[in-house]
């Protein structure tokens, strides 16, 4: 596995940041490589679990965030739960996607920020996520309007998905949380 | 025994039939769910993958209405549940996102309400011998492969739930039903979930290997607790069979539906009708095992 580092936008490059966002401690790592034998996408796509945990540690900058793992990682926690060392890798790949996002990393195949912000818009506006408008959107950004419309029939037969809008949730509670987390994001970093 | 339900949003969508099979069930064993008033979205993968604060803040909002109620928090979906757990660890573990947290909700939450899976409260709560008890159509050696996914058993520290490499809730469940749990290796390996749509390329590959695996184990059905896992492993064998021209078409149906035929509750009250593969296959061999 060849490495190559570029020079990061400060001393000791993302390393400081995703340490103070997370609160692991990403030193004793020492590069078992556990988290990778037992990660389901690793073989699919071109960084593994390791080599992110290396190329920090080693100082890596913003061009880390280019990693296709970044928006390909599942979430599936597995990584976390078998590190022999504790670190919880699978923070350490949410913090590496919110670092993305803030400083505007180059978009991903497959538009997984898209996805989340359509989602969220739905749960922000309605309380909770309203599935029909959630794909519209994300449709309409992607531009790939014909993925898994096969399926739409049946499902709206079977009633497998809601045409109607959520209602009775506390719209206030979440708005309020949404605006709160708006604000304390125009402060930071 | 009474608890907070939280459904979750798939429960009124993409999950109605793990919602509908969950009710009918906990009204066959006798356990009352009563849901929050204006309970709202946990947040899900989108939410802890875009800001912790707002990952947080999201179930915390719930969990201060089930606080309200003096009531246990139930929650069948697994990533409702898993992001509630995650949300009280961190708020009782980060002082500073406690405080964020009451800030963005207007109220401080302390982190205490206690946050349970169905699962649980039908092992613990009920207790196998009882709902041994009351089954009246057993599933007389059904084949099932019993999976959890990732969202009951990680972050281990957090749900403490069973053997996060070898779980056996699920398989005692479907022991105790008259199932014969399979012994395979997937168990606990992601079926990427919360990528279906937006990575549908590697979605199809990841569940490709786990019904694959079922069905060189011999499994006549899987069974899931999770609605996530449900509608990925079920819907996603369209896919399979479309690009890769696999059929296995293999019923991934959820355990209260299999605990509900047992309970002699009729399939079209426990959601059987929105799987889209058909379980038919399932249905008719615990029926004519039954009545011959």
């Amino acid at each position: 596995m060849a490495i190559t580092i570029k020079k990061a936008r400060a001393a000791g490059g993302l390393k400081a940041v995703v340490e103070e966002m997370t609160g692991v401690e990403l030193n004793v790592c020492f590069q078992c490589k556990k988290c990778t034998s037992g990660c389901p996408v690793a073989k699919l796509i071109d960084s593994r679990p390791s080599e992110i945990m290396r190329r920090l540690h080693l100082g890596a900058g913003d061009e880390l965030l280019e990693s296709d793992i970044i928006w390909t990682c599942v979430s599936c926690e597995t990584c976390s739960a078998r590190c022999p060392m504790g670190i919880d890798i699978a923070a350490v790949m949410d913090a590496l996607r919110a670092l993305a996002l803030e400083r505007n990393a180059p978009k991903q195949q497959g538009n997984v920020p898209l996805f989340n912000r359509a989602f969220l818009a739905t749960v922000r506006f309605f309380g909770r996520t309203y599935d029909i408008a959630m794909i519209a959107t994300y449709k309409i950004g992607t531009r790939k309007f014909m993925n898994d419309t096969e399926k739409f029939p049946a499902m709206l037969k079977k009633r497998k998905i809601a045409l109607l809008p959520p209602f009775g949730a506390d719209r206030k509670a979440t708005r309020r949380i949404f605006k709160k987390v708006k604000q304390d994001k125009g402060g930071k970093r | 025994m009474k608890y907070a339900y939280y459904p979750g949003c798939s429960a009124e969508s993409t999950a109605r039939d793990m919602h509908e099979s969950t009710l009918a069930v906990a009204r066959a064993l006798g356990i009352e769910l009563v849901e929050p008033k204006g309970w709202t979205c946990c947040g899900a993968t989108a939410g802890h993958q875009t800001d912790q604060l707002l990952a947080v803040s999201l179930p915390a909002a719930s969990l201060l209405k089930v606080q309200d109620m003096g009531l246990d928090m139930v929650a069948n979906c697994a990533a409702c549940y898993n992001r509630m757990k995650v949300a009280n660890h961190k708020i009782l573990n980060d002082p500073d996102m406690r405080k964020g947290v009451s800030e963005a909700l207007g109220r401080d939450y302390d982190g205490s309400v206690k946050v349970r899976h169905f699962l649980e409260v039908l092992l613990e709560d009920v207790g196998l011998d009882a709902i041994g008890d009351s089954v009246k159509y057993p599933l007389n050696g059904l084949k099932v492969a019993c999976y959890y996914g990732c969202l009951l058993v990680r972050p281990p520290e957090v749900t403490k739930f069973d053997d996060p490499e070898n779980p056996v809730s699920l398989d005692r469940l479907a022991t105790a039903l008259g199932a014969e749990s399979l012994d395979w290796p997937h168990k606990v390996e992601c079926c990427g979930g919360g990528l279906s749509m937006s990575r549908t390329d590697v979605v199809v590959k990841l569940t490709d290997l786990i019904v694959g695996m079922a069905q060189a184990a011999g499994a006549d059905c899987i069974a899931v607790s999770c609605p996530m896992c449900q509608i990925n492993l079920d819907m996603r064998q369209l896919d399979i069979k479309k690009e890769m021209g696999k059929s296995y078409n293999m019923p991934i149906v959820y355990i209260t539906q299999l605990l509900g035929l047992c309970l002699g509750i009729t399939p079209d009250k426990l959601g059987f009708n929105k799987l889209m593969i058909s379980p038919s296959s399932v249905i008719e061999k615990v029926e004519v095992s039954n009545y011959g």
